[in-house]
């Protein structure tokens, strides 16, 4: 286990170090950095005065390994819009999006797995089918369209709940259903096929053989194992609802990083935009990690593999 | 995007539908709360460390200038000075009003004024747009209530500077906190005090229940001013309608109608000093292409339908403009060469330029698509094969310096500057990068405009300068721009031409 474990760090880090290069590299191919910083009343004397302070006229490389040297002690620069340190600007709008998501989580979970055991125990019915189509149109629907929709009937015409701001937990309902909305099938259709192929084994068998209660084979024995690959999924959804927020926080006017990301990228804020590229991957990569370990925790054979 | 983008006006339409049936709030009444929604945030609460428009709006509110200038007629009103006087053409002398307190209670005086002007004019202190401040020498105290403004040179609009972007700062606060400090926690001497700011969210003023008497902005009548941040404009209509906040602005005109259907919204269109226009490079810049053709300039200026843009595209309150400045702007006359839309006078301007079947061109652009496509639908009435080129500002504004454009589409609103300069002063003269006509007939004028105390021999020459560059049609004029403001019925609201709203003279019905 020690092995796997220090294998699977070792690749972690790899990752992290190859997004960090990606992150970098990406935002200086966009254009010149310089002209767009300086903006649009800028002289060529202005221009001049920005790739100066800010090292613009140096290597790429050089730019670089200054920049990583610097994550390393935990400084990712000053943001270029706010002219106060990125990190805090980042750190302080990425609760926002941590909570949007595991909302977001937990209502595709709640809705999802429920959804999945009763497609399970009744296959090829009508509830069967129309729990299919949930997940089908949870899938078709463009998130920003469904969450349009939630807004104009919860905020416009009911006026339930607000329609946009991160203020209190009743801001997070609509947004969170929006976004969990697309997890949801994924989550709902393994869980489906879980406890299809899960129910139609010797054990489970046995188990009712036995005589025990439908409700004890059911959550005791047949659903545990069926949400083993489960679990490993969610944690994967979460890495996707980071991205995701991006469109849905900028709907709802959630200051958060997705929302964050798409102004910076649109104010030339590279500092920032390379910081939550890197803060984002690098929570991706811990969620998969802890996957990975605890699937080989619960499986010797992955180990092996 | 562009799906996006028709889908949610879609769904707004829908829920525009469905809002007939309901039962609009009045929130922002029942509190004397004021929602106001911006697509943008004030990234710096200092006013001189941000150039954006939100933070110009709220420098006006929070700070005071030693002039106020009129919104509706111009003119220059006492504020924290009660006269000025120019004593040469480099020297202004103000006489200071007293009894005025800063927000933190440190009283205003001359010592103020000296180390705000002393402060901005530093170069080593880096304000962010040089352009407000670049003319300033210095201050000097004459007593506790006399301050003298020192030019580095003879500045014509100096004292609509004075009026406008120069907010007076407390010196004993700046001095301790700096411009750190003040980002975070304002202080002036205007009619509202910053409460709170929520860097990217929001900021809340209140009425300043000090605020000095006499002030030409008046006494607030609205208490609290919540100043939230909705980039969506989808997502501020909805708000609007749900009660959420009570005003917008800059709806697009399908929005702005669907909006003044719904009840108790009202919608108002407010044209502002921005203008757009083309930019032509006539000296060759890019090399000798067909612009540099006069005829075929003057053939482009009478192919573009601005008219029916202004009637079709436009908020209300935009209008055809011809001169290269604003009509209100000090040495902007409108009484210059023309070009009506007549396509066959264009048709027969290009056979005469020898261009009978036309030739390629392409239109750099950095806002507005819609309006540089149907520009380029009527130059191809003409045979001019356009292809459209969006870009950057910034890259833009490279570009064409770097000779890389022969045809551009900008707009300008003179940093709400309401002097000639404002505008030509940027495009135009000796030594100005993005000058694309480098006339020097045109530059001698606007120095001597630019440069002038004397207003009439201003007015002449800038009615020289602005008459040669619409009869040499170096930039074509287009229209003004107007914004649509959308707002609750009960609140009374009156737009201005400087783009600056004032919530300090608002109320509610």
């Amino acid at each position: 286990m020690l092995i796997y474990t220090l294998k699977r760090l070792a690749l972690a880090m790899l990752v992290a170090f190859t997004v960090s290069i990606i992150a970098f590299s990406l935002v200086r191919l966009s254009g010149d950095v310089a002209t767009a910083i300086a903006g649009e009343a800028a002289t060529q004397a202005d221009i001049d005065a920005v790739r100066d302070k800010y090292g613009l006229d140096r290597p790429l490389p050089v730019q670089y390994f200054e920049w990583f040297g610097n994550i390393v002690k935990g400084d990712l620069g000053k943001s270029l819009y706010f002219q106060t340190p990125a990190k805090d600007v980042i750190l302080d709008r990425l609760p926002t999006t941590l909570w949007l998501g595991f909302f977001a989580l937990c209502f595709a979970v709640i809705v999802a797995i429920p959804l999945g055991i009763i497609a399970a125990l009744r296959p090829n019915t009508w509830i069967d089918r129309a729990s299919l189509s949930v997940a089908v149109l949870g899938q078709a629907m463009p998130t920003f369209w469904f969450a349009l929709l939630l807004m104009l009937l919860f905020g416009v015409k009911l006026r339930w709940l607000p329609i946009s701001g991160n203020e209190t937990w009743a801001h997070f309902v609509i947004p969170s259903i929006a976004l969990g909305y697309y997890a949801m099938p994924a989550i709902m259709r393994l869980t489906r096929a879980g406890m299809l192929d899960v129910l139609s084994s010797d054990y489970v068998r046995t188990a009712k053989a036995k005589g025990l209660d439908t409700r004890v084979v059911l959550f005791k024995h047949a659903l545990r194992n069926a949400l083993i690959p489960v679990v490993s999924l969610t944690a994967v959804q979460l890495g996707f609802m980071l991205g995701g927020s991006v469109i849905i926080e900028s709907i709802f006017t959630m200051h958060g990083v997705g929302h964050l990301a798409l102004l910076s990228v649109q104010r030339a804020d590279f500092p920032v935009v390379q910081g939550i590229v890197l803060i984002l991957a690098v929570i991706y990569i811990l969620m998969t990690l802890i996957a990975d370990l605890l699937n080989g925790w619960l499986d010797p054979r992955i180990r092996l593999g | 995007m562009k799906l996006k983008s028709k889908i949610n006006t879609l769904a707004v339409a829908a829920g525009l539908g469905l809002m007939a049936l309901s039962t609009p709030a009045t929130a922002g009444a029942d509190d004397n709360t004021l929602n106001i929604a911006l697509g943008l945030e004030n990234y710096n609460m200092d006013s001189y460390f941000t150039t954006h428009r939100i933070g110009i709006i709220m420098t006006r509110h929070i700070w005071d200038s030693l002039l106020y200038r009129d919104p509706v007629d111009f003119s220059y009103k006492p504020a924290l000075a009660t006269s000025f006087e120019w004593i040469d053409d480099t020297t202004i002398e103000f006489k200071l009003r007293e009894g005025v307190t800063f927000h933190n209670g440190e009283p205003f005086d001359a010592d103020d004024v000296v180390y705000t002007f002393n402060f901005i004019s530093n170069p080593d202190n880096e304000i962010l747009n040089q352009r407000n401040v670049q003319w300033i020498a210095g201050a000097e105290k004459v007593d506790q209530w006399t301050v003298r403004v020192l030019l580095k040179a003879p500045f014509p609009p100096a004292i609509d500077f004075i009026a406008g972007p120069l907010p007076i700062y407390p010196n004993e606060y700046y001095a301790k906190v700096g411009p750190e400090g003040m980002n975070l926690n304002p202080v002036g001497t205007g009619p509202y005090r910053v409460v709170s700011v929520e860097q990217g969210q929001k900021v809340v003023m209140e009425a300043n229940e000090n605020y000095w008497a006499g002030s030409p902005k008046g006494q607030p009548s609205i208490k609290t001013l919540v100043w939230r941040t909705i980039p969506d404009a989808n997502t501020q209509i909805a708000e609007l309608m749900s009660g959420g906040v009570d005003w917008m602005w800059k709806a697009d005109p399908d929005q702005a109608q669907m909006l003044s259907a719904v009840p108790d919204i009202q919608v108002v269109g407010g044209e502002t000093m921005r203008i757009g226009f083309l930019q032509f490079d006539a000296a060759g810049v890019s090399g000798d292409t067909p612009i540099t053709n006069l005829l075929v300039r003057r053939a482009i200026s009478h192919a573009i339908s601005r008219q029916d843009i202004v009637k079709n595209l436009l908020p209300e309150g935009s209008q055809v403009v011809n001169p290269a400045c604003y009509p209100t702007q000090v040495g902007c006359t409108t009484d210059v060469p023309t070009y009506d839309y007549n396509i066959d006078k264009a048709k027969q301007l290009m056979t005469e330029a020898g261009y009978p079947d036309g030739f390629d061109l392409e239109l750099f652009y950095y806002r507005d698509t819609n309006l540089a496509e149907v520009m380029a639908n009527d130059l191809g009435k003409i045979g001019i094969n356009v292809t459209l080129n969006l870009q950057k500002p910034g890259v833009l504004r490279d570009m064409s310096i770097a000779g890389k454009t022969a045809l551009i589409f900008w707009t300008w609103g003179s940093y709400s500057v309401n002097d000639a300069s404002g505008s030509t002063g940027v495009y135009f003269g000796n030594g100005i990068e993005r000058d694309l006509a480098r006339d020097q007939q045109v530059n001698d004028w606007l120095e001597i405009g630019n440069t002038t105390i004397d207003l009439a021999t201003r007015e002449d020459a800038y009615k020289k300068a602005l008459t040669r560059i619409s009869d040499q049609a170096y930039w074509l004029s287009l229209w003004s721009y107007s914004y649509n403001y959308a707002f609750a019925k009960s609140l009374n609201f009156t737009p201005a031409a400087d783009e600056i709203p004032r919530f300090f003279t608002a109320s509610w019905k």
